[in-house]
């Protein structure tokens, strides 16, 4: 997928204009962190999850290689086959080579974040096969050719009417006088279209939540089901995952899906968690005869071992994404790639590069929400300032906030000096803002008071009341 | 071995700074994969008899919108059913699982009820299985794929009825691996294992919560509480 992370700015102007995306997420911003609280607070174990969650994912990446080799020992003697690819070209063409040596003309295809961030569809597209996406979410934004908002779902964007305008647009053979107007009636008609394409395909893909080295299988978490049926009905299974997917055990499998619908949808699991462990079996009456994983580094081996391999942990739950105040107000595709939200903003950088990525990490306010809901602790505010530290010594950033970043450090170092500048602006602030209380303009501050107003200070700084307090013993 | 596959061993090892493992510590790694340890388990169903468990199970399943219809013993499952199908306004044609679990129901008890054997095809519109484990934390079914339980019937049909025994019901997932395990299957699992929790669902349109997105719409369990009373020779634990 070709990155528009260079223009964050201007897309989050679009999308800070956008009514419809306003909608939509004004109705994400309670839904996803309410039914997250209710789940968590019913299961006491929760905090102690969280902790052995990480573990596991520590442990697997200390020994990736190992269990790596193991997991592909175990898919090979359960019948499948692992195709290793390093970068996102050599996963697609892995792919195309096994839709064609069985005559694949359509694809169908369940949620993978991976198939994204390779571009698959439109890989497949330029070599004739036709990839239906089957998850309501993305098989809409799929009909509107748009790239998904957020990672677990990729529709949320937008409102009703939009889906129903699309609809109507690309089903054209069915009655045009027909009632869209509820949830209901759109998905109803979403399955009645994907039924056929279910039964007519000949390649199914599906993402991976987790691969489990014990037994070579894949597992996939879903709600809708077509994630199921893509897998089961055509006569191959393709699995997209990266290798950090990989966990030791069934039980460290268990542990960990305990800590995803939770922190995703707030569900205490989700309607099907799926093992999946080679092709058909004989005698067995349905199901592919064939199984394939994809397996995709691009990058993330070089992570290991880096300020950002505590990213490698990430579960893919969305909880950072769903509890961020600045997704919450610009969306998901301002940040220009196939992750969004914190996560994104971290992940991001790393994969396609901080030259082209280096607004996402500016764009926090470092108020640390993700990383206290996250299901596996990732330091995310932690790593966004690595980054802000990599953007500056790189020289990416512009001259002026280069020039002031210097600035403020040569005087902070100064603990002097600083205290005696901060004393006559908070003296100087508080005169010229007295009565009003704020500043509807500022010099040097414009960037700031352009959409907002600067309260004024109280007149005195911290550090000097503190002093006083000190002195009069107040604090014993 | 492809190139891909090497190079990409060889970058997760210079990462972590060192080469290949030493056998010893590979052994380690090895026995760590194959003891079944387990990580903390929630005390929610741990923490219960037997009955509270089957309990448990209904009153989560319930709360995920599958319905649950409880019998005393095997012999009252097929009205059980017909009557589910009468209230839904459902036809009373059935495909089941050729499974012989179900087979020593007494189906022609209710001769009205057409049934087939075998896999789900595209216009089947109700079908019923046993499940391998029925898991009280999140009232979870766990089914698995075998010659005598084809994975189409749990998605392609409308209506899923799932037949589980009361001393199918267990705690946690942990508990569903190791029925599984003492299955014998040690060589490989089952294809597919499917942990079913309520029907199909969606939100994707405005977060609105919407059922039957692609697999079933209903999801409806007879559970038989005298899972001895079957004959099954299959011990309770």
């Amino acid at each position: 997928m070709l990155a528009t992370s260079r223009t964050f700015e201007a897309n989050v102007r679009a999308g800070l204009a956008d009514d419809n995306l306003q909608r939509a997420l004004g109705l994400a911003r309670t839904g996803f962190p309410l039914r997250r609280r209710l789940a968590i607070e019913r299961l006491p174990e929760f905090e102690a999850l969280r902790e052995t969650g990480r573990s596991i994912k520590d442990h697997t990446l200390e020994h990736l290689d190992f269990y790596l080799e193991f997991y592909e020992g175990k898919v090979v003697a359960s019948g499948g086959k692992v195709h290793w690819a390093r970068t996102p070209q050599e996963a697609c063409a892995a792919v195309l080579q096994i839709c064609r040596s069985v005559g694949a003309k359509i694809v169908t295809k369940g949620k993978s974040m991976i198939a994204e961030e390779v571009g698959l569809n439109e890989f497949l597209e330029e070599n004739g096969i036709t990839a239906v996406e089957t998850d309501l979410g993305e098989y809409i934004i799929q009909l509107r050719h748009e790239p998904p908002s957020h990672i677990i779902a990729p529709a949320i964007h937008l409102v009703k009417e939009q889906v129903a305008e699309t609809f109507r647009a690309e089903h054209r053979s069915l009655d045009p006088t027909r009632s869209l107007v509820e949830p209901r009636q759109l998905c109803d008609e979403a399955r009645a279209v994907l039924r056929p394409r279910f039964l007519a395909a000949d390649v199914g893909i599906t993402g991976a939540n987790f691969l489990v080295a014990e037994t070579g299988s894949s597992i996939i978490v879903t709600n809708e089901g077509n994630g199921d049926l893509t897998q089961t009905l055509p006569r191959v299974h393709i699995v997209m995952a990266s290798l950090e997917k990989v966990v030791p055990t069934l039980e460290d499998a268990a542990t960990l899906l305990r800590l995803l619908a939770r922190s995703a949808t707030g569900q205490e699991f989700s309607s099907y968690t799926t093992i999946s462990t080679g092709p058909r079996r004989m005698g067995d009456l349905d199901g592919p005869e064939q199984y394939h994983v994809v397996l995709l580094d691009n990058g993330r081996s070089t992570l290991i071992g880096t300020e950002f391999q505590d990213m490698l942990r990430c579960i893919r739950c969305s909880a950072c994404i769903n509890h961020c105040p600045v997704y919450a107000a610009i969306g998901g595709h301002a940040y220009g790639w196939v992750y969004p939200g914190p996560m994104g903003a971290v992940l991001t950088p790393s994969l396609i590069g901080i030259d082209e990525a280096g607004h996402l990490p500016n764009a926090s306010t470092f108020c640390g929400q993700c990383e206290s809901v996250c299901p596996v602790k990732i330091p995310l505010p932690k790593m966004l300032r690595h980054w802000r530290e990599r953007e500056y010594a790189q020289k990416l950033s512009p001259p002026v906030y280069r020039g002031g970043l210097s600035l403020w450090a040569w005087v902070t170092r100064r603990p002097a000096l600083y205290h005696i500048l901060v004393e006559i602006a908070s003296r100087a602030l508080g005169w010229a803002g007295r009565g009003r209380g704020r500043f509807r303009t500022l010099p040097l501050a414009t960037g700031w008071t352009a959409v907002r107003d600067m309260p004024s200070p109280e007149g005195r700084s911290f550090h000097s009341l503190w002093a006083e307090r000190r002195k009069s013993g107040a604090d014993k | 071995m492809s190139e891909a596959r090497e190079r990409i061993l060889a970058d997760i090892r210079s990462s972590l700074k060192r080469s290949r493992l030493d056998p010893e510590a590979e052994a380690e790694l090895r026995a760590r994969v194959t003891a079944h340890q387990r990580n903390l388990l929630p005390a929610r169903a741990t923490a219960l008899n037997h009955a509270d468990q089957v309990d448990l199970f209904v009153a989560m399943a319930e709360e995920v919108q599958a319905t649950v219809t409880r019998v005393s013993s095997l012999a009252e499952v097929p009205e059980a059913v017909a009557c589910y199908l009468a209230a839904e306004n459902l036809p009373a044609e059935l495909v089941m699982a050729p499974d012989p679990g179900l087979d020593i129901i007494p189906w022609g008890t209710r001769p009205l009820l057409r049934i087939r054997r075998g896999r789900a095809e595209a216009d089947d519109r109700v079908s019923v299985t046993s499940c391998c484990a029925a898991i009280a934390e999140t009232g979870t079914l766990m089914l698995v794929s075998a010659a005598q339980s084809p994975t189409t019937l749990n998605f392609l049909p409308d209506t899923h009825i799932v037949v589980v025994r009361g001393d199918q019901v267990v705690a946690s997932y942990e508990d569903g691996w190791d029925r599984l395990r003492a299955d014998g299957s040690t060589e490989a699992l089952p294809r597919a294992i499917n942990f079913i929790t309520g029907p199909s669902r969606t939100a994707d349109i405005e977060q609105q919560i919407e059922l039957g997105a692609h697999g079933p719409r209903r999801l409806h369990i007879v559970l038989v509480e005298d899972g001895q009373a079957t004959g099954n020779a299959e011990n309770d634990e």
